[in-house]
């Protein structure tokens, strides 16, 4: 692995079927100079710097049984015992019982468990950020149910920390710290697009209102290579007469601060969108068909904010299913059979699980469900950064066979998810592939089937 | 001091210490630990109601059974013949009785307001012999399988030497076996106990206690959530 310093911020590529860092052409999978020996410390201080009482709970219970392998979409597809998720933390296990656990005197003393070192933290680099996309599925099986994704989050603290991340991921946050997003969507780029996205469509969009009931926000993957989510948007706001607005200052929902492990960047981009919606007053912020977005603002926002938030934060499915149960919107008949990929991070970790299936049904299509479903659907493979990661394509490719089989068997004539990091990483498989069936949102589906004069 | 004799007391004394102390090291280094409050607005206040994944996880679901039937069957099939022979074998509820008495001055039955339930001794031999065979089909399966075996450590083979020692120890000594004497079989079971007694707290046995917390604390987590527990 090489090394580096600061560098210009690293080129993007839109012509492909996922946005994302070009492939490099020197990877720097190690940034920063430090010694190894700071590298592994700064590494084990900042894993276990936020470890309470349920994390060490965690690392207490396992009993090494490996089951959690057979719920893993890594390990079904390739068999190799290295994809074992709870393996995954092993120098993290390792460290945790020689340096924090109650008996780490005696693990140190009698050396039991010998020290991590920055040759195993390089080789677990694979394990932890290009076969493991957080989505928690190990976490249903594990039978101490030990949340074994939260632990592989926590360890990527540990990583960022001691600069062993991968080189796109490192480069997208450098990206988002350089110029406000990792995709390329600056605010002088999504007000671009903003006011070409409303001339194309004419549709009205409004930026930058002092005052608004809701904050609607968006991923860059949907500013940059779905922008039809951006008018999709706009147009069931304007038809549900909701008092609506974006705002430059707080745009962005995509926090790859999240999925690299960079606490501080997550933060950033995450106080962004709070400070934009205490600005305008907004009772709701509405977060985008993004999976980790959800994660990052529903579920840790307000423990980065250091206070319970001033408004409420839904998904975009959420608030369909909303206006839908009290009767704001009718929606015309797809006549269509379809089947919902339910992404990991909204799904299933993020229990709108309904939610989806509500606007569905009101979209009157005929739902086929995947088996496994809902809950303990496969992952797309491409979540938790690693559609982003060009090194982790091949491995990726492999997973993304589940889900063309899943989808094959349901025979449904449309896919339909919630989630544009899912989309994209559809996007992809079917074009590397050459697969004849495409992934739809569910947001445009239902942009698309709006009745009108019922508004 | 006869083997019996040491087992019968120092030997027992300091075991049930370590295992106490250790137990109590243990569970006190974890639970001590600060708990961040978690500020975001729940989606079921009822954040409790998901301490029911201590029961749920006790059997996997569905979507996953195929891949971990074994690892089930084979669990279970030790775990309840080890716990039945340990809680129900006559002479072991004379010995605690024993050792409550002479821990606490009142006898088993004063202190619970009844009798303590015994099995017949065909019974345990039984559960006993399929306890021990499931343990030795679970060690044979940690060795083949890539998984287990790659995440295998001193750890697990050891726990898994001192479960088995004990219900080895405790049916030679019940069957007379070999024809050594009686006490001196019995002295190997009492010192195999104490070996996993002193061995509890500093491996995986442990899980015994932090599985209740483990499945309790993602299940709130889970629940106040809405996820799929």
């Amino acid at each position: 692995m090489t090394t580096t310093h600061t560098r210009k911020p690293e080129p993007l590529e839109f012509d492909k079927p996922r946005v994302s860092i070009a492939k490099p052409e020197y990877r720097f999978d190690m940034q920063g100079e430090m010694h190894d020996a700071e590298r592994v410390e700064r590494a084990m201080k900042s894993f276990v710097k936020d470890f309470g009482r349920t994390a060490a709970i965690y690392m207490e219970s396992c009993i090494h049984c490996g089951m959690c392998a057979e719920a893993c979409h890594f390990y079904e597809t390739t068999k190799d015992p290295k994809y074992t998720p709870i393996w995954k933390l092993e120098p993290f296990k390792q460290a945790y019982k020689r340096e924090y656990g109650p008996f780490a005197v005696v693990f140190r003393a009698l050396n039991l468990k010998p020290r991590v070192t920055v040759e195993e933290l390089q080789r677990w680099q694979e394990l932890i950020y290009d076969s493991c996309t957080v989505c928690g599925r190990c976490s249903l099986m594990c039978p101490m149910g030990i949340d074994i994704a939260t632990l592989v989050s926590q360890a990527r603290h540990g990583m960022f920390a001691a600069g062993l991340i991968p080189h796109e991921l490192w480069a997208v946050t450098e990206r988002a710290r350089l110029e406000g997003s990792p995709l390329g969507a600056t605010p002088k780029v999504f007000a671009d697009r903003l006011e070409w996205l409303a001339d194309d469509h004419e549709v009205e969009i409004p930026i930058d209102k002092d005052q608004a009931d809701v904050l609607c926000t968006m991923s860059s993957i949907e500013i940059m290579k779905y922008p039809d989510s951006v008018v999709a948007t706009a147009r069931i706001m304007n038809h549900l007469g909701v008092d609506w607005t974006f705002r430059l200052d707080g745009y962005e929902a995509t926090n790859f601060g999240l999925l690299a492990g960079n606490s501080a960047a997550q933060k950033q981009l995450t106080m962004k969108l709070i400070d934009a919606a205490v600005a305008c007053g907004a009772k709701t912020l509405i977060l985008p068909e993004c999976g980790h977005a959800y994660t990052a603002l529903r579920w840790m926002g307000a423990n980065m904010y250091g206070e319970p938030l001033p408004f409420k934060v839904m998904h975009i499915a959420e608030f369909l299913a909303e206006q839908v149960h009290d009767g704001n919107l009718r929606l015309k008949r797809l006549g269509k059979s379809v089947t919902f990929h339910d992404p990991c991070q909204v799904i299933r970790r993020g229990g709108a699980i309904e939610a989806p299936r509500e606007v569905l049904k009101a979209l009157g299509a005929e739902l086929r469900e995947m088996y496994p479903g809902k809950g303990t659907n496969w992952c797309c493979g491409g979540g938790g950064g690693v559609v982003a990661n060009h090194r982790a394509d091949g491995l990726r490719y492999k997973t993304f066979k589940l889900k063309m089989e899943q989808i094959e068997k349901t025979g449904a004539e449309m896919p339909v998810t919630t989630c544009a990091n899912c989309r994209q990483t559809f996007d992809d498989g079917q074009a590397h592939f050459k697969w004849d069936t495409k992934m739809h949102s569910l947001l445009e589906l239902v942009a698309d089937n709006l009745i009108e004069d019922e508004a | 001091m006869s083997l019996l004799e040491f087992a019968r007391g120092p030997a027992l004394q300091w075991s049930i210490t370590i295992f106490i102390v250790g137990v109590l090291w243990r569970l006190l280094g974890v639970f001590l630990l600060r708990s961040k409050k978690d500020l975001s607005e729940p989606r079921n206040r009822a954040a409790w109601k998901g301490l029911r994944l201590i029961g749920l996880r006790s059997w996997p679901r569905r979507e996953f059974l195929e891949g971990t039937a074994f690892g089930e069957v084979m669990g279970y099939a030790f775990h309840v013949g080890f716990l039945v022979s340990l809680f129900f074998f006559t002479p072991h509820v004379l010995f605690f009785a024993d050792v409550a008495k002479g821990l606490l001055g009142t006898d088993l039955t004063g202190l619970i307001g009844i009798g303590w339930p015994t099995l017949p001794n065909g019974i345990i031999t039984f559960l006993s012999a399929v306890s021990i065979a499931a343990l030795v089909a679970v060690l044979v399966h940690r060795i083949v399988s890539p998984v287990k075996r790659l995440i295998s450590n001193f750890d697990d083979y050891f726990s898994w030497f001192v479960t088995v020692a004990p219900l080895a120890t405790g049916m030679a000594a019940f069957a007379h076996l070999g024809g050594y004497p009686y006490e001196r079989l019995l002295a190997f079971h009492l010192v195999s106990v104490e070996l996993l007694l002193v061995w509890f707290p500093f491996g995986k046995l442990m899980h015994a206690f932090t599985i209740f917390a483990a499945r309790g604390s993602t299940g709130m987590i889970f629940e106040r959530r809405g996820a799929s527990l």
